[in-house]
């Protein structure tokens, strides 16, 4: 459970950083162009499991223990949950209050980017925790033989 | 009229897995199938003949775009339950792993046996 | 266009029958994951990037998940069947079924041409009221942020529940 090979080592460290930048695109831009919180998050659990499966278990869970995971996790969550208050502010519920801008621009559009922002770690986060969970927590030994005791 | 027959086929095959395979991860595959089906059909119903996705480019007529889009609202609610089906395919395969931990075996009747 | 549309959505059925009826459990499978592939395709020949990028993302995450359900079994391959009573009752309910479902299509809007009366609204005036350009994006997190809510709930407590039923600490 050591990882894979060097070679697979070396492009996994490389190719992980454009894919954590990709989802980083996809969930920012979301309401300009496809995309949006839900796909951006996904591809970050899977640039995270793309090292899972290059490193062995251990690295992204030394990267992102798991008490952080799940403060990350009720962020987003909580995060999406204070947009939709904060627009009693204004109003009612999920009431769009920020200015909205330009069309085309980035800053635009009021709540949305920061719900998908939220939306995006909120998907990421819990994804990771699933894979992490379903790789790490147990081995998965038939009956008859026990699994070694871990701490 | 063609398509969604398609559709409909694909969601019974998935009945079929679900209903008619003793096999968990068969099951598991049955479930992912029918999500599909459902999902696809949905897209078909919004489907306009000829029609741009419903995304803005620059310098574009906004009339002559609400003529020729495809409908939105069901491939926003597409978006969310594709995400749900992810989830809900997490949470069958961990109680996949937890019985065949259990049991040794992903055979359903196989268990119920040695359940007793 | 349209014959194409057709071919791919006949592969997926056959991809499916293939996944349901092949005995090895890891070609059913990939089998299934080529479905999902060509699925998102399909997306994106009926004018919906946003499903497709999902689709296709989804996909990969969840053939993970069933391979990792899978792979490190002694026996992937399946010998028994079920009796064929069981599959003479469900192949006749999926005649009745589908001859109910084309009487019930024929009422649709037909194919192409859909009915959008609340769509339009939201077309005609979801820019000038959002400034948001991607529509579905408006529609999600503006106009029906309702349902985007209940949906990160409906995730939470699945993740949840799968990583309470995995976990060693805790029980016993």
């Amino acid at each position: 459970m050591k990882g894979m090979s060097l070679i697979v080592r070396t492009i996994a460290r490389v190719v992980t950083t454009f894919i954590i930048l990709y989802s980083a695109y996809i969930v920012v831009y979301g309401h300009i162009t496809p995309g949006g919180g839900f796909p951006g998050g996904v591809i970050l659990a899977l640039g995270i499991m793309l090292l899972m499966l290059a490193f062995g278990k251990d690295l992204p869970l030394r990267k992102l223990p798991e008490g952080r995971a799940s403060v990350l996790d009720c962020l987003g969550a909580l995060g999406f949950w204070a947009i939709a208050l904060l627009g009693f502010t204004a109003g009612y519920f999920f009431l769009n209050f920020l200015g909205k801008g330009e069309p085309f621009r980035l800053v635009s559009a009021g709540t949305m980017p920061l719900s998908n922002i939220f939306i995006g770690i909120k998907v990421g986060v819990s994804l990771f925790a699933v894979l992490t969970a379903l790789s790490v927590y147990r081995r998965f030994y038939p009956p008859g033989e026990e699994p070694p005791e871990e701490d | 009229m063609i398509p969604y027959l398609f559709a409909t086929a694909m969601l019974l095959i998935g009945l079929y897995a679900i209903v008619a395979r003793r096999n968990l991860i068969k099951i598991v595959i049955g479930v992912a199938i029918t999500e599909y089906a459902v999902n696809l059909f949905l897209i078909l119903l919004g489907y306009r003949a000829g029609g741009i996705p419903p995304i803005l480019s620059k310098g574009m007529d906004l009339n002559k775009f609400a003529a020729n889009s495809v409908d939105p609202l069901p491939q926003a609610l597409t978006v969310t339950s594709i995400v749900i089906g992810l989830g809900v395919i997490a949470l069958l395969v961990a109680l996949v792993l937890r019985l065949y931990e259990k049991y040794g075996t992903l055979d359903e009747s196989e268990i119920k046996r040695l359940k007793g | 266009m349209e014959v194409l549309l057709y071919a791919l959505l006949g592969f997926m059925v056959v991809g499916c029958i293939i996944a349901v009826e092949i005995k090895d459990l890891l070609s059913a499978v990939v089998s299934v994951g080529i479905v999902g592939i060509c699925l998102s395709v399909v997306f994106l020949f009926l004018g919906a990037p946003d499903i497709a990028i999902v689709q296709v993302v989804v996909e990969t995450l969840c053939l993970i998940i069933l391979l990792r359900a899978t792979v490190q079994r002694d026996d992937t391959t399946i010998y028994k069947y079920i009796e064929s009573f069981a599959v003479a009752t469900i192949l006749i309910f999926s005649g009745v079924f589908m001859v109910l479902a084309y009487r019930a299509f024929k009422d649709l809007p037909s194919f192409g041409h859909p009915l959008m009366t609340v769509s339009q609204e939201y077309l005609r005036e979801g820019l000038a009221k959002t400034k948001a350009v991607n529509f579905v994006t408006s529609v999600l997190l503006d106009f029906r942020a309702y349902d985007t809510l209940g949906e990160a709930t409906v995730l939470f407590v699945s993740i949840l529940g799968a990583i309470a039923v995995l976990r060693r600490r805790g029980r016993r």
